[in-house]
């Protein structure tokens, strides 16, 4: 790990100190700054907020919004919510396993892609739905999910 | 912008702000929900901005991005004010004709209304489409009134009027009184009537007191309160700060699920301005009453929407759900007493203090007063938000409302209250949708989710697909709940997979049984309601699925096979060319066969596969007829 990136683990954590119940902002911040959270910012909190490192570790580990290992550059979330699953979404999930060689919650060798399932973003009425980054996809079918993950470079 | 001192000083600045306000002066207001917002209504607003300044017209329109009006379904929906004209599905390339036809010249465009496919005639106004004009909008009728980024618009509606009166002219204990005269529940699920709720955390012992709003919407297909946060979010802040003075509260929590960032944007917006308005911090509107909010995001877990389980994460730990032997409206965040309600819960309070209890009360059916978002989606024609008094029948929520199935299908359940809730069939459409009703069907109320199914759903793989979410978002903390649900989900795969076997019904409703008396919280405690739901209305479809290994709507991958009926293939390549896995061998002239052992059995063919032909069949319960011999597989083509 680079000291860059240890820097931003501290400017984050100089925004919490001294305040309580902090843990899961802190570390949602440095997942949305770093894209994963290291081993080594982890250590850092540890010896800076004085909490031990399982504790954090557990927080880490639990939640969904927060990853232990490195995600890729795109982050394929398809959403397998209730009025997606009943409008097609385990077809569109098992279209886009097949096409990127992953299961859901992997990341592709090159670290191009990570593909997540993710139960229901609220856009109900575009269902099935898929998100690349920040791109909203709505309506799709199986044999459109290959020109959304060609499309991202 | 000085502090509002007073009731007097927020009237004297909401003349202001409507004194340079002209009624009539036009407005554009595009919802920038997230729905929209993915159908791309980001570049319609640029579109529609960019139009604007090259007409020379800024100053003299205004240009609204607005929170979710509810009908996503028609998304982009742009509304022209004063007038009220509705506009649906609209593109960036519309905004120039918009502009100088509906604006400039006041003439409406045609392509752009909405059709109401009972009379197939157009709708000019807002207010006309069946959609809206069947609901009792009362809370989510203002999203489309204004801009959630801007206090100046929710004063100039008469926002925090209910706050001032509260404060200046009502004591806590009146204030109390008041919620529970208009005998709301709790819009969270439960139905707990939330007066009560208030009063206990305000005659428990222990200093602080804290308030908090439950914005962890995580059942899937619910996204009402989403729309609430986004859209309206000054009106969740009045709400609960008038709670926490009938209370006696000075601190809140906001708690907004990861999955909605742009909730967590509006809310953190709203919540600086209300503080440099003087409407939270110290001495609100010189009553001497303090109260700060700050905005805890969640990080993905379903679990941590159960009340003690959203605590414990606001105090920066797991948020796992502990034995509630002690009310967490006595010990909840750092043993305080706390007092959580739902987004919705909190958004009514301005109202009911506003307009006062008995006008709630009126509102509804007895026992189940005022209003329910509901998130009409699924196999529904409108998808959307629907806003109805409680007590209102599944019948007209779905059919007058929701404009019926599409495709011409047939009804078979909807789905109510997330994953703890429970599929209610078609017998049943006439019954009224309120807390206790949907209890008696099996089902519950839940947050308002109503996912809508039809014919082609397979109600095992339902069953099967909530048990699944459940499996995943269980925390494990406790044996019933972590060992049980997986068992059940065991089960319910191996029947849809076509291992099932007599007798698994019957350790199905054991295991429920278990599951739902022993587990630790109501995760656990509803998990079986899928289950036992559609074993009670849909067993038959459990039982084709066991004893003939047939998935009737052939939803069941495992058990269903494509085949192409030889007689009806026209050998036009389509299928085969869209198959993405090559299974289909065929050419030009040569009938198609589908290869049983390459199949993966995505459906792609039999979507794709022309009308006119329909030539591709879906098998289940029986074997593949095997393919045609090389000689059988020339088309002989009748020359014209």
């Amino acid at each position: 790990m680079v000291t860059v990136e240890l820097d931003k683990v501290d400017e984050i954590i100089d925004r919490y100190v001294g305040e309580e119940g902090i843990l899961i902002q802190l570390l949602l911040d440095i997942q949305s700054e770093l894209n994963w959270i290291p081993k080594e910012a982890l250590e850092r909190i540890s010896e800076r907020l004085k909490i031990p490192v399982s504790q954090i570790y557990r927080i880490a580990s639990f939640y969904k919004a927060m990853s232990l290992t490195p995600r890729g550059r795109h982050i394929v979330n398809v959403c397998l919510g209730t009025a997606c699953h009943v409008r097609g979404g385990p077809r569109i999930m098992d279209r886009a396993k097949q096409i990127l060689g992953i299961d859901a919650g992997e990341t592709t060798p090159d670290m191009k892609f990570t593909l997540e399932r993710v139960n229901c973003l609220g856009c109900c009425a575009l269902g099935p739905v898929v998100v690349v980054d920040r791109d909203y996809h709505g309506k799709i079918t199986p044999a459109k999910v290959k020109e959304i993950i060609e499309t991202c470079d | 912008m000085p502090k509002l001192n007073s009731a007097t000083e927020l009237e004297e600045l909401r003349q202001d702000i409507l004194s340079k306000r002209d009624p009539n002066k036009r407005c554009i207001a595009i919802c920038a929900g997230t729905g929209c917002l993915a159908l791309g209504c980001g570049k319609v607003i640029t579109a529609f901005k960019e139009e604007v300044r090259k007409q020379g017209l800024e100053g003299k329109i205004d240009i609204r991005e607005t929170g979710c009006p509810g009908f996503c379904e028609n998304g982009t929906v742009v509304t022209i004010y004063p007038e009220g004209i509705f506009y649906i599905k609209v593109m960036p390339e519309d905004a120039t004709e918009i502009i100088s036809q509906t604006i400039i010249e006041k003439k409406v465009i045609e392509r752009l209304l909405y059709v109401d496919p009972a009379t197939n005639e157009k709708v000019v106004h807002e207010k006309d489409v069946p959609f809206y004009k069947y609901q009792t909008r009362i809370l989510i009728g203002n999203n489309s009134k204004l801009d959630p980024k801007s206090m100046d618009d929710y004063i100039a509606l008469g926002g925090y009027s209910a706050l001032a009166k509260a404060l200046s002219h009502m004591t806590p204990e009146q204030v109390l009184e008041e919620v529970k005269k208009s005998n709301i529940r709790g819009r969270g699920g439960g139905g707990f009537p939330a007066g009560r709720k208030w009063e206990s955390v305000r005659n428990a012992p222990g200093e602080p007191k804290y308030v908090i709003v439950n914005c962890d919407e995580g059942d899937p297909g619910a996204f009402m309160n989403r729309a609430l946060m986004e859209g309206n979010p000054h009106s969740v802040l009045e709400g609960l700060t008038i709670g926490a003075y009938a209370i006696g509260s000075h601190e809140g929590f906001i708690y907004v699920r990861a999955e909605y960032p742009l909730a967590v944007e509006n809310v953190g917006i709203a919540i600086r301005q209300a503080e440099e308005y003087g409407l939270l911090g110290e001495n609100i509107f010189g009553s001497g009453f303090d109260f700060k909010v700050k905005v805890h995001r969640g990080a993905g877990a379903f679990v941590s929407g159960e009340s003690s389980a959203l605590m414990t994460a606001i105090e920066g730990r797991v948020g796992e759900p502990r034995p509630k032997y002690v009310h967490t409206s006595e010990k909840g965040i750092w043993d305080s007493p706390s007092c959580l309600n739902n987004v919705e819960t909190w958004a009514n309070v301005p109202l009911i203090i506003n307009n006062g209890a008995d006008w709630f009360d009126s509102i509804g059916s007895e026992r189940n007063t005022g209003t329910k978002i509901f998130s009409l989606v699924g196999k529904v024609n409108n998808t959307g938000l629907v806003e109805v008094p409680l007590g209102t029948s599944l019948q007209h929520i779905i059919y007058k409302i929701g404009g019926g199935i599409p495709g011409g299908k047939k009804f078979k359940a909807v789905q109510t209250g997330g994953p703890s809730g429970g599929c209610i069939p078609e017998k049943f459409l006439d019954a009224p949708v309120d807390y206790d009703e949907l209890a008696k069907l099996g089902a519950i109320m839940g947050s308002g989710g109503m996912i809508v199914m039809d014919e082609d759903t397979c109600m095992v793989d339902t069953a099967r697909y909530f048990l699944d979410f459940l499996a995943d978002e269980s925390c494990g903390k406790c044996t019933p709940c972590r060992e049980g649900i997986r068992q059940m989900l065991g089960i319910l795969t191996d029947i849809c997979e076509g291992r099932g076997k007599e007798g698994d019904i019957e350790l199905l409703e054991e295991l429920a049984e278990v599951v739902k008396d022993t587990s630790l919280c109501a995760l656990g405690g509803t998990a079986p309601n899928p289950i036992l739901t559609t074993l009670r209305y849909f067993r038959d479809e459990y039982k084709a699925h066991i004893e003939q290994k047939k998935c009737p709507t052939f939803v069941c991958k495992e058990l269903t096979s494509y085949y192409i009926d030889p007689a009806k293939c026209e050998a036009c390549l389509i299928c085969l060319r869209n198959c993405p896995v090559g299974a289909i061998d065929g050419g030009k002239g040569k009938i198609h066969v589908i290869d049983q052992s390459k199949c993966t059995k995505c459906g792609t063919c039999f979507d794709i596969c022309p009308d006119r032909f329909n030539a591709i069949a879906r098998i289940s319960g029986e074997p593949v007829p095997p393919p045609p011999s090389e000689e059988e597989r020339v088309v002989v083509r009748v020359e014209k």
